[in-house]
């Protein structure tokens, strides 16, 4: 598992990337929790004007039957106007792509945005949804049985990770 | 040991009976899992679809209002269907017994019942029948318990005052028939309150009400002193069977909260009501409408704490 890319230099493109897609009226929501970390980032570094939003998608799971609830849901905080909006939803890794089909939905409960970008810091294998991100930091060839994640340090250094688990 | 009825084997809320016995991390999560609700219910769509195609059978063989359409609302807000039976005056009447009556709905395909009744231990009762998939939410049984009131009003002195670590608790006027009062004072325990009164007669006051771990007063001046938090409770006149007291105008001199009674607690103590109030006789309207009240607050968060009770229990396989 030698080399997956430097989750602080993703982010710095990423940002580079960005910057002519954002108008002064463009909003950004990250989705807990990894795809919050790097909203942050990138709502910063971009100087955005509209508050950051936050979406928990506990309650939009697909999986609730088979799951139930998730473990510790956060309240969901969207503090602009979603009606009319161009919307930048940023996650950390795009896999199955439902929680970003989660995430669609309950934006859908606040209005009915012009429209949706989705920004990930690296996708993977493994769609299940006919869901793709218009910008993605890289692409990561994850083994099998092997999940890629966002992980945050107490200085809040960001990095991609591999650990077991579906 | 017995398994706590509430809990499947993986320790998760299959049903909700009581607050007795309800581990400290299932109540915080359930208290946590409402305040992310209390969010969507800020919404102008005021809606998630988790508990689609589920249906909710409200069980009432005992009148209410609040509470029925409180349960109606979270369950419509999850996506739930929602069927009201007033049972009261329905099969019941016709002498159908109470098991009956749940097999009936059970083979309408039901998935969580809410039940109100007359009886102590009617819940469980149901609960112990009901098909492993099926799950049972206690909304009052008789004189024993009121699960969700009791959370609502944990969550709502959670939101006012933080945390429970140092807070003084005044549950006031009847106790005895209190099923509000039972509930709420097992939430505190477990949570850590470190001082719970109840303040009453002692006709209204249970014989062995300092077994569960609060202190007794018959006096509102020595018991309200330095409270936190004041809980009136309703006088039952329904549920008062002889001579429990002289008269509801006697009680209201001596155990209605007034404003100069309220004077005795901290100066941003808050004031809660289960309702339906008797003004003038346990709450006077100045308090009931003025600045210590969060009467109508707890109407509201009592919503969502039933959402997240419907969705912790309702989810999984």
């Amino acid at each position: 598992m030698a080399s997956l890319p430097d989750a602080q230099k993703l982010c710095e493109q990423l940002a580079r990337e960005l910057k002519a897609q954002v108008k002064a009226s463009t909003a950004m929501v990250g989705i807990h929790t990894g795809g919050a970390w790097l909203a942050e980032r990138l709502h910063a570094a971009l100087g955005m004007r509209e508050p950051l939003g936050l979406l928990d998608i506990a309650f939009y799971r697909d999986d609730y039957a088979k799951q139930g609830l998730a473990k510790d849901p956060k309240r969901s905080k969207i503090p602009f106007e979603v009606e009319g909006r161009d919307v930048l939803l940023v996650d950390d890794v795009l896999h199955t792509g439902r929680t970003v089909r989660a995430a669609m939905n309950e934006l859908f409960d606040y209005g009915r945005p012009a429209s949706i970008t989705l920004v990930v810091l690296a996708e993977r294998g493994g769609r299940q949804l006919p869901i793709c991100a218009q910008f993605a930091g890289a692409r990561v060839e994850v083994p099998a049985g092997m999940r890629l994640r966002l992980k945050r340090d107490d200085k809040g250094k960001l990095s991609l990770e591999l650990e077991r688990g579906a | 040991m017995a398994r706590n009825p509430q809990l499947n084997a993986n320790g998760e809320l299959q049903h909700l009976l009581s607050t007795e016995g309800l581990p400290r991390d299932i109540l915080l999560k359930i208290l946590d899992t409402a305040e992310s609700f209390v969010g969507v219910t800020e919404r102008d769509i005021k809606k998630v679809p988790l508990l689609r195609g589920k249906s909710v059978f409200n069980l009432f063989f005992e009148g209410s209002t609040r509470t029925r359409t409180t349960f109606e609302i979270a369950a419509k807000r999850l996506s739930a269907d929602v069927i009201n039976l007033n049972v009261a005056v329905s099969s019941t009447s016709k002498g159908e017994s109470l098991l009956d009556t749940v097999a009936n709905l059970s083979a309408m395909q039901a998935d969580i019942f809410v039940v109100r009744h007359g009886s102590s231990g009617a819940a469980h009762l149901v609960a112990r029948h009901v098909k492993p998939h099926e799950h049972v939410i206690n909304a009052g049984d008789g004189r024993h318990a009121h699960p969700t009131q009791g959370l609502l009003d944990l969550y709502t002195i959670r939101h006012y005052k933080k945390d429970f670590g140092d807070l003084t608790v005044a549950i006031v006027g009847d106790v005895l028939h209190s099923r509000v009062a039972r509930s709420l004072i097992h939430g505190l325990t477990t949570l850590g309150a470190p001082e719970v009164r109840v303040i009453g007669p002692q006709t209204l006051i249970p014989a062995g009400a300092a077994a569960l771990g609060v202190r007794v007063f018959h006096s509102m001046r020595e018991g309200l002193q330095g409270a936190d938090v004041v809980v009136m409770l309703r006088l039952q006149n329904e549920r008062m069977s002889g001579a429990l007291l002289p008269s509801a105008q006697e009680f209201n001199k001596h155990y209605g909260l007034t404003a100069d009674k309220l004077a005795l607690a901290k100066p941003d103590a808050i004031v809660m009501h289960p309702g339906p109030m008797n003004r003038g006789v346990e709450i006077d309207s100045s308090v009931a409408d003025g600045p210590h009240s969060v009467i109508l607050p707890q109407v509201t968060f009592g919503i969502s704490v039933r959402m997240a009770v419907m969705s912790m229990i309702a989810g999984g396989g």
